[in-house]
């Protein structure tokens, strides 16, 4: 795998994702248009869509917040050139920074200073994930800051078992209010520990709306708490609705049998993402965004 | 629901006829300002320092633009608002202060600023979170940037617009707050929600 293909693959990547909503995104917030009641709800969900038909027309990021730049890499056994991955996927940031433009939102939390870049100590960040084969998937979810700032780690008790959960996420909702930009995706974890709820809530981040938990108990789990929240009438941008919520993933580890660790991601209507896979041979397969260039 | 448009300077008396959930589109000028920009201008009006634009009648935008400079001069590439609450520790002074008119952003704001509002005349308008193109394309020129020392997203960037909107009157002048009233409504709901996932009350 040559460095070049990976960093050129990146910068695709970057600009896919802050530019165009995945498709299952998009189809959400239609339907939510459509189904809204209140008034103010509803110029909320036009000014969105709005917005989504001008940055594609544009080419410019739908998002003034493009977020912090978060890799996840799956990487096939028998991949070559794995040791250089890292510095391609930090030199893709820098020229999308400075080509796409993106916003630089990477500051040093001790000395205040903006690095200008997008990079800095463990940023980008990547998740790395050994799979066989010899191919890479790369995935770029690009995190706002509005939603990252109501996201939530809990220790439960295990006495409460999976209501416990469900209050914790309702909780979760009630308190970020408008904060996250709603409406919202929701990733929920359990079990593991704080740190690896907190990973799984927002790796579910990256799946599509309209796919559902293969566990049948999971999904319904997942409906009822998107029927849950959407009670709450928090509507778009908290300026009251039944559009609070688009959609719910859950995920869970097995737990320490003393721990019930939980974690709510917040993802704001702006969930941006975007996957290719990189082949031995250099080809390349983009895996969300295959009609963009 | 009524819609408004606007043009800056804007008048108090312009202020106190709208309510909450009017529309409002400005024309006019804009300025941005953040956390580090809220308290960079407080310090100066402490010191006795003037600001680098005179802020009366304006809006005030709480966001961090992504911009690009051809040649020398500045774009505005994309434009939406940031949460507002990490700005309420600085707006009722703000506001009493510099006499801007309207406060920009989303997420929405709290006691302390709506009383700012009634007692100052000045509203709070909700910019979709997000809509930045929608907002960037309302900008029609980069009039000049401030405070660049404090990092692109936290400078003064000061933007001539064009019916920029739609802004949703989220705290009006006369001591109303829709997103508070919503958080009231929610408080409601949610016995109703643990009711129904049959949660203990």
């Amino acid at each position: 795998m040559e460095t070049k293909v990976v960093e050129e693959v990146a910068f695709n990547l970057l600009k896919q994702a802050v530019i165009y909503l995945p498709e299952d995104v998009k189809k959400a917030l239609k339907k939510a248009y459509a189904e809204e009641t209140s008034e103010t709800g509803k110029t909320q969900l036009k000014a969105i869509l709005d917005n989504i038909e001008l940055a594609e027309k544009y080419k410019a990021p739908v998002c003034q917040d493009t977020g912090t730049i978060i890799f996840y890499a799956k990487a096939g056994a028998q991949a070559k050139n794995l040791d250089k991955v890292e510095q391609a996927l930090i030199n893709a940031t820098r020229r999308a920074t400075k080509e796409i433009p993106l916003r630089p939102n990477s500051v040093d939390p001790f000395t205040q200073k903006n690095s200008g870049d997008n990079t800095g100590r463990y940023i980008p960040f990547i998740h790395w994930e050994i799979v066989q084969g010899d191919a890479l998937e790369l995935t770029v979810m690009t995190k706002g800051g509005g939603s990252e700032n109501v996201c939530v780690t809990g220790m439960l008790v295990p006495g409460e078992g999976i209501n416990g959960l469900k209050k914790f996420v309702v909780d979760a909702v009630i308190k970020a209010g408008a904060q996250p930009c709603p409406p919202n995706i929701l990733g929920v974890a359990v079990g593991g520990g704080a740190d690896i709820a907190m990973k799984l809530a927002k790796k579910a981040l990256l799946i599509p709306l309209d796919q559902h938990n293969p566990n049948p108990e999971i999904a319904k789990l997942e409906e009822e708490i998107l029927e849950a929240v959407n009670m709450t009438g928090i509507g778009p941008m908290g300026l009251g609705g039944k559009t609070t919520v688009l959609g719910v993933h859950v995920d869970y580890a097995f737990r320490h049998p003393a721990s019930f660790p939980a974690a709510v991601a917040f993802n704001c209507w702006a969930a941006r993402r975007a996957s290719a896979r990189i082949n031995s041979d250099g080809s390349v397969e983009y895996l969300t965004h295959k009609n963009v260039r | 629901m009524a819609v408004y448009h606007l043009k800056t300077p804007i008048s108090e008396e312009e202020i106190r006829k709208l309510k909450v959930s009017d529309v409002v589109y400005i024309t006019g000028t804009i300025v941005t300002a953040r956390d580090q920009a809220h308290k960079r201008a407080l310090e100066y009006f402490k010191e006795g320092k003037a600001l680098p634009i005179n802020l009366e009648g304006l809006a005030v935008f709480h966001c961090g633009p992504v911009v690009a400079k051809e040649g020398d001069k500045w774009i505005a590439v994309a434009a939406g608002p940031t949460t507002s609450t990490r700005m309420d520790i600085f707006e009722d002074e703000f506001i009493k202060n510099f006499k801007v008119r309207v406060v920009i952003g989303k997420g929405g704001m709290g006691k302390k600023t709506t009383d700012a509002m009634a007692k100052y005349g000045a509203i709070y308008g909700a910019f979709t979170g997000g809509a930045a193109i929608l907002a960037a394309k309302a900008i029609k020129n980069v009039k000049g940037v401030e405070w660049l020392d404090l990092g692109t997203p936290e400078a003064l960037w000061i933007f001539e617009v064009e019916d920029f909107g739609p802004l949703a009157v989220a705290i009006d002048s006369h001591g109303n707050n829709l997103f508070m009233d919503v958080q009231k409504k929610v408080e409601e709901n949610k016995q109703r929600i643990y009711q129904k996932l049959g949660l203990p009350l």
